[in-house]
């Protein structure tokens, strides 16, 4: 019947012959052994970065928010930038974790549960910022959240930083539930392997009494099914909704309708950036190199420079639509960014996200690793760049000269910035000692006759009803 | 050893497999022999599985609808109570009702009411959290695959003769191993860990 149909050849996920067993040892392994050295000076590292962070916030609580480099007509500076560009890192887990499962993208299994873990420390470094930023956190519950208080006022619902709370508290909830969804059934296999009696208790609550019972299995691939239908449209809100913090002002620069979009876009190329960082050295420091292949690799970095030309492209537009609008301000805006003061941090921008993921064009550089590592890097500096120029560009000389300035950040701002990747990395390292950094139970389910009839096997479902139809005929 | 398993009610007859192609086709004689109560184990879910055992599909959507609308709702509710009632308020020249603006609150909490809801509802359905419960075998979140036929719960009457196959230990054991189980054991009721 179909006999001009090709045989598509079922792509190997996991290399090096591993069996079910295997699974379970190699990605456990580095739960249960003390950490290595390398570890600790990680981790030590980190904690210092947090500390020096944690020490310039009190003394900027202190003293207040003019240890910042904050001024009229500057009110949004690094802590913005900070807070926009950790939100977008993290829109590159939920993209793996919810988007790629619904299109049946069978590659992700071997990245998703590191990459969601990157989301969820990310949106909780992102929280941070707009919480300090209020200069007194401690009244942040009392001006962000609508609850009957003294004031006898309530929040305004027709403002984008409100819906911000609600879109980025949102996600970080159902980030964060989506990802202990899918820790259950591997927590229910550290638990089997658990030898420790402390270690077997706290891994027995945490893995909620799971056996694998198939009755369970049905509810619970169906509640996986739609927590990815919800958070689909969630995460691409959550970007969009920060676009609005810029997009629903009238400040030249900032009010194009390009903005969502852009943003979106922009978030999961840097996203995808800092997986391809975080997964280059997690799959070397512990040995995961057959279940995150070249070919996963290769594929994040094929993402990461499509989405790169679709940033490249939004950057050409706003360009084009601020000539095309006729606006003064407008033209002058975008004048302003690439040839104004901040010139260098506009081409820092330009360079970083269009031009130097082009060499992913060629196959030697998507699956070489240290020029996938490199460029990683530069990508996420040339987006934390992106945001800076949005922010600080179209502030520092708006509508009257007399008002323009030029924002130059304090110690405070680059030493706070500083401690938020402490933070950061202080969770992630954690996560690699306590928690399997890859999905065993979804990985075993998509190995070679993982499946009866097919799946990713030899034997695949359409060559087997095939078979079944001409012998109809 | 044999004491301690005396004392402790039996709860069914479990048999294990190496491979799942054996398990769907063991599931779905054991359905066909009609046992009233039986399940089947493994590390990842299996394709086909659901099936074999002659499970319904889920209701999970059901509960996600509901909720999702119930979230939608209260969003909205609550911004008109806030804004055209309990306190008016002129925001930027419009209607104290101006609902456009409301939305992506009302979007945000249907995604937040609906997915705690279904991850809530899942663990309810599947009786999580439940520490007591343990691993029938460690091998089963590793490699190997299980069928167990269970016994009625202690004090229940097995009911509904002749339209199921009424459990007794020899019987289902022997049924598994023809089926085609590799090990098959007696599974005894067991306290904490």
């Amino acid at each position: 019947m179909s006999a001009t149909s090709t045989q598509l050849t079922p792509e190997i996920l996991v290399t090096g012959g591993k069996t079910f067993a295997d699974v379970n040892n190699d990605v456990s392994a580095p739960l249960e052994r003390f950490p290595a050295g390398r570890w600790w000076a990680a981790f030590a590292i980190a904690l210092t970065a947090f500390a020096i962070g944690a020490l310039l916030a009190a003394n900027m609580f202190m003293k207040g928010l003019g240890v910042l480099g904050l001024n009229q007509p500057n009110g949004w500076g690094v802590f913005i930038v900070n807070f926009v560009f950790w939100i977008g890192i993290g829109h590159a887990g939920t993209l793996i974790s919810a988007i790629l499962f619904l299109f049946r993208q069978k590659w992700r299994t071997g990245i998703n549960r590191a990459a969601e873990a990157m989301t969820i420390f990310a949106v909780m470094t992102a929280l941070i910022f707009p919480v300090i930023h209020t200069g007194r956190p401690w009244y942040a519950a009392f001006w962000l959240l609508p609850y009957p208080n003294q004031r006898e006022l309530w929040v305004n619902f027709r403002s984008p930083l409100l819906w911000d709370v609600f879109a980025v508290s949102t996600y970080f909830t159902i980030s964060a539930v989506f990802w202990y969804v899918g820790l259950i059934p591997d927590l229910a296999t550290i638990r089997d392997r658990a030898k420790n009696g402390i270690r077997k208790f706290i891994y027995t609550v945490l893995s909620m009494g799971w056996r694998g019972s198939n009755k369970n299995w049905s509810h619970y691939e169906m509640a996986y099914m739609i927590l990815a239908g919800l958070s689909t449209p969630l995460v691409l809100s959550v970007h969009t909704i920060v676009s609005f913090d810029f997009a629903v002002s009238n400040v030249p620069g900032w009010h194009t309708t390009i903005f969502p979009p852009y943003f979106v876009a922009g978030a999961i190329f840097s996203g995808f950036a800092m997986v391809v960082t975080l997964m280059v050295i997690t799959r070397e420091l512990f040995g995961l190199k057959d279940y995150i292949t070249l070919n996963h690799l290769e594929k994040m970095n094929k993402i990461i420079m499509a989405t790169g030309m679709m940033v490249g492209y939004a950057y050409a537009c706003e360009f084009f639509i601020a000539w095309y609008s006729g606006s003064s301000f407008e033209r002058f805006a975008f004048i302003n960014r690439a040839f104004g003061p901040y010139w260098w941090s506009y081409w820092i921008m330009a360079t970083c996200n269009v031009i130097i993921p082009q060499v992913f064009w060629f196959r030697k550089a998507r699956r070489s690793i240290p020029v996938m590592f490199v460029v990683s890097l530069f990508v996420n500096i040339g987006m934390w760049f992106e945001r800076f120029v949005i922010t600080v560009t179209s502030l520092h000389r708006d509508f009257m000269p007399s008002n323009w300035r030029y924002y130059v950040p304090t110690w405070s701002d680059w030493g706070i910035t500083l401690g938020s990747f402490g933070f950061f990395f202080i969770f992630f390292l954690l996560f690699c000692r306590v928690l399997p950094v890859i999905a065993m139970a979804e990985v075993k389910s998509i190995m070679p006759n993982a499946q009866p009839h097919g799946g990713p096997g030899p034997d695949s479902t359409s060559h087997g009803s095939h078979s079944k139809e001409s012998a109809h005929v | 050893m044999s004491n301690a398993t005396m004392e402790r009610p039996l709860i069914g007859v479990i048999g294990f497999f190496d491979e799942p192609g054996a398990l769907v086709q063991a599931t779905q004689k054991v359905r066909d022999a009609k046992f009233r109560s039986f399940d089947a184990y493994t590390p990842y879910p299996v394709h086909g599985l659901e099936a074999a055992q002659g499970l319904k599909r889920s209701p999970l959507p059901y509960v996600t609808l509901v909720a999702g609308i119930t979230g939608c709702s209260l969003a909205f509710l609550f911004q008109y109570w806030t804004s055209a009632v309990d306190w008016p308020l002129i925001v930027g020249g419009k209607p104290f009702n101006s609902w456009p603006a409301w939305v992506p609150i009302m979007f945000e909490l249907t995604v937040l009411f609906a997915g705690l809801s279904t991850v809530a509802a899942m663990f309810a359905f599947n009786g999580l959290p439940n520490i007591k419960r343990k691993s029938f075998d460690p091998s089963l979140t590793r490699d190997r695959f299980a069928l167990v036929i269970e016994a009625p719960a202690t004090g229940e009457e097995e009911e509904g003769r002749g339209a199921h196959r009424k459990f007794e230990e020899v019987d289902a054991s022997q049924f598994l191993k023809q089926a085609g189980a590799g090990e098959v054991r007696a599974l005894y009721a067991e306290g904490w860990f």
